[in-house]
């Protein structure tokens, strides 16, 4: 332990209410760094986990050729695209979804290939019937590219696999047509009617998801779209779901299908978080800009209280760096320790807020306040305290350095 | 003349103003004085002739605005910081007039302080010395206490210790006598006296006891910024 840490631990401790002063200061600034964080972060990241959880982080379409020109019948998102090639005939979909899905599984980010059939069908309980999307998958690829499996909240995943005419549907559908696991129903597609069972209930949580998507077996979604072959479009999940832009661009050209990253596709509301994020953000830079200011005015107050001691150690030898150095120290300790119970009390409150109960329906379903818990909000409070510290200290603990011992002994020292 | 190792401390012709504008006095007019290794001198004189003053420049605290001082045949008068810095905590020994303790610490880490910067000795023998040299101003007992926690005539005691901690050679005690019973006094002036003849140490006191000043090896009565 070096003596100019010792002369800074001695000089804090005996000035408790100055530590106290800069102490609550620092553990102010990280803490609310930290919760503001973890709060505004909370619903971004639980947006995101939805999304890359239903529809994967990249979707690939069905790519005009430059040669082709294509008329979209149906409606938006009906996946029902009629192409014409040169005059000659209409191919709708993806062609070859096994080649692309190969090409596709040939770039290094990609953790999962999903091909999926889709179309609009009428889905009819004995109770009434509605209209709904059936999405006809393969349940072990699908599941990695989706989170499936942990959004089943009925019934089994496992006699989906099994049960031939298995269905998963959404909690919303569930709830309409008064379904639950192991009840039939039936699916009717330009007039032909075909019987599938409930074999569990999913809920994502997004609405729009929830009230009409319903996934059925490959070969029933074949059979009942009279596609033996093709695709509607592929899902991907990524291993850095941040690479997606950059994946999905590559993929656009050396595939010639549409390549949509998650980014591009939630463009609106990512924009609606970033702006949230932003308005925080600055609200907490003007509390660590006034936090500063009063950590600095307190370490100048240091100083001035300890001019005597400083003639003192100079008059036996310390020079103008130790002098500075001890407090710099002073800084430091109340740095640490500020520091170390700010984090403290930051996790404490984001616990608490987490369980702030506020539901929200929508975008996402949640029922509490969300949070993100991340290790890198900790290492960005303390750096952001670290770098406030300094540009606080560093002034006062200069002009301590540079006071001379014979002005500060006749009193003249300003 | 400058290397004549017998002078510990010289200075020649020292001028200082202090303060501002019209409040700017001429505090010391041309000061010359020697102090040889080994002898006591007092510096007399009424209040406000600059006997302060010229123990500050003396003891490296404070720069004079004409004529030169040396140290163990330094020049020293308008070095470098660094250099009058690393002068102060190896050949000179401070006691200031208003004993200046450092509080927050106990009376042995007060004598240490020195010593911890200078860096010449082990943590065990700087905590023997400092224990000798409390021992020899009548603070054993009282070692461990706060500095808070310390009558006026202890603290400066505390200083004097502190003042001898690392062996300089030139000790400047600014009325090191004043706040002390005549007991006390004689013991402290007994300590600064031997160490001069014993060590071979030059101590330059500044006193109003004229028993004291009769005791030292010279007297230099001081008027205006001169001595007379
Ligand atoms: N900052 C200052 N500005 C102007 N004049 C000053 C200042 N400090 C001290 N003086 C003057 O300088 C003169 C010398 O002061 P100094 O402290 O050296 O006296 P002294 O001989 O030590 O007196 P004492 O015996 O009372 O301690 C005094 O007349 C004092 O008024
Ligand atoms: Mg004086």
């Amino acid at each position: 332990m070096s003596q100019n840490f010792r002369i800074a631990f001695r000089f804090l401790t005996a000035k408790k209410r100055a530590m106290v002063m800069s102490l609550s200061c620092i553990i102010l600034g990280v803490g609310l760094f930290i919760v503001t964080q973890a709060a505004t972060s909370g619903f971004q990241e639980f947006f995101i986990k939805v999304i890359l959880g239903t529809n994967g982080a990249i979707l690939i379409q069905d790519k005009l050729q430059a040669t082709m020109r294509s008329i979209e019948v149906s409606g938006y998102n009906s996946g029902v695209e009629i192409r014409q090639k040169e005059g000659q005939k209409y191919i709708e979909g993806i062609e070859y979804p096994a080649l692309l899905t190969a090409g596709v599984k040939s770039f290094h980010n990609v953790k999962g290939v999903s091909a999926v059939l889709r179309g609009t069908v009428v889905m009819r309980s004995s109770f009434r019937e509605q209209s709904a999307q059936a999405y006809g998958i393969v349940i072990e690829d699908h599941l990695s590219v989706s989170d499936l499996a942990s959004q089943i909240v009925q019934g089994s995943l496992e006699d989906f696999k099994v049960q031939e005419g298995g269905a998963l549907i959404g909690r919303v559908i569930a709830d309409k047509l008064q379904l639950d696991p192991g009840d039939s129903f039936e699916i009717e597609n330009k007039g032909e009617i075909h019987h599938f069972k409930v074999s569990g209930i999913y809920q994502t949580g997004v609405g729009d998801i929830d009230s009409v998507r319903v996934y059925i077996q490959m070969d029933q979604a074949r059979a009942l779209f009279k596609k033996p072959t093709g695709a509607t479009y592929l899902q991907v999940s990524l291993f850095d779901r941040n690479r997606a832009l950059e994946d999905a661009a590559e993929m656009s050209t050396s595939l010639a299908h549409k390549a949509d990253a998650w980014q591009e596709r939630e463009k609106s509301w990512l924009g609606v978080f970033r702006a949230f994020r932003v308005a925080t953000a600055i609200t907490v830079s003007v509390f660590t800009l006034i936090a500063g200011l009063a950590m600095f005015n307190t370490l100048a107050m240091i100083v001035l209280e300890k001019t005597k001691e400083i003639a003192i150690l100079r008059s036996m030898g310390y020079t103008r760096q130790d002098i500075s150095r001890i407090f710099l120290w002073q800084a430091v300790i109340v740095l640490a320790i500020g520091s170390a119970i700010g984090c403290g009390i930051g996790a404490l409150i984001t616990y608490g807020i987490s369980q702030y109960p506020l539901p929200i329906t929508g975008i996402f379903t949640t029922h509490k306040f969300l949070v993100q818990w991340s290790k890198w909000h900790y290492l960005e409070a303390v750096v952001t305290a670290v770098l406030m510290v300094m540009a606080a200290s560093l002034i006062p603990s200069r002009r301590a350095a540079r006071l001379e011992p014979g002005d500060i002994i006749r009193g003249t020292a300003q | 003349m400058a290397n004549e190792p017998k002078i510990a401390l010289r200075c020649d012709k020292l001028h200082r103003y202090l303060g501002q504008a019209e409040g700017r006095v001429h505090v010391l007019r041309g000061v010359s004085f020697e102090a040889q290794a080994g002898s006591v001198y007092a510096i007399v004189g009424p209040s406000g002739c600059g006997k302060s003053t010229l123990l500050y420049l003396l003891g490296l605290l404070d720069q004079p605005d004409g004529g030169e001082i040396w140290i163990n045949g330094r020049l020293m008068s308008n070095s470098e910081d660094s250099v009058r810095t690393a002068a102060r905590g190896e050949h000179i020994g401070f006691v200031f007039q208003f004993h200046f303790l450092m509080l927050e610490f106990t009376a042995m880490e007060n004598v240490m302080m020195p010593m911890r910067k200078l860096g010449k000795l082990s943590p065990i023998q700087m905590e023997e010395r400092a224990t000798q040299l409390l021992d020899s101003v009548g603070l054993v007992d009282k070692r461990h206490r706060l500095g808070t926690h310390l009558s006026g005539g202890e603290q400066q005691r505390v200083a004097i210790a502190r003042a001898l901690a690392n062996q300089p050679t030139i000790i400047l005690a600014d009325e090191p006598t004043g706040n002390l019973d005549v007991k006390n006094a004689a013991i402290v002036f007994d300590l600064l006296t031997s160490l001069a003849k014993d060590n071979g140490q030059a101590v330059v006191l500044v006193t109003h006891n004229p028993d004291i000043a009769h005791r030292c090896d010279f007297t230099r009565p001081m008027r205006d910024g001169l001595f007379v």
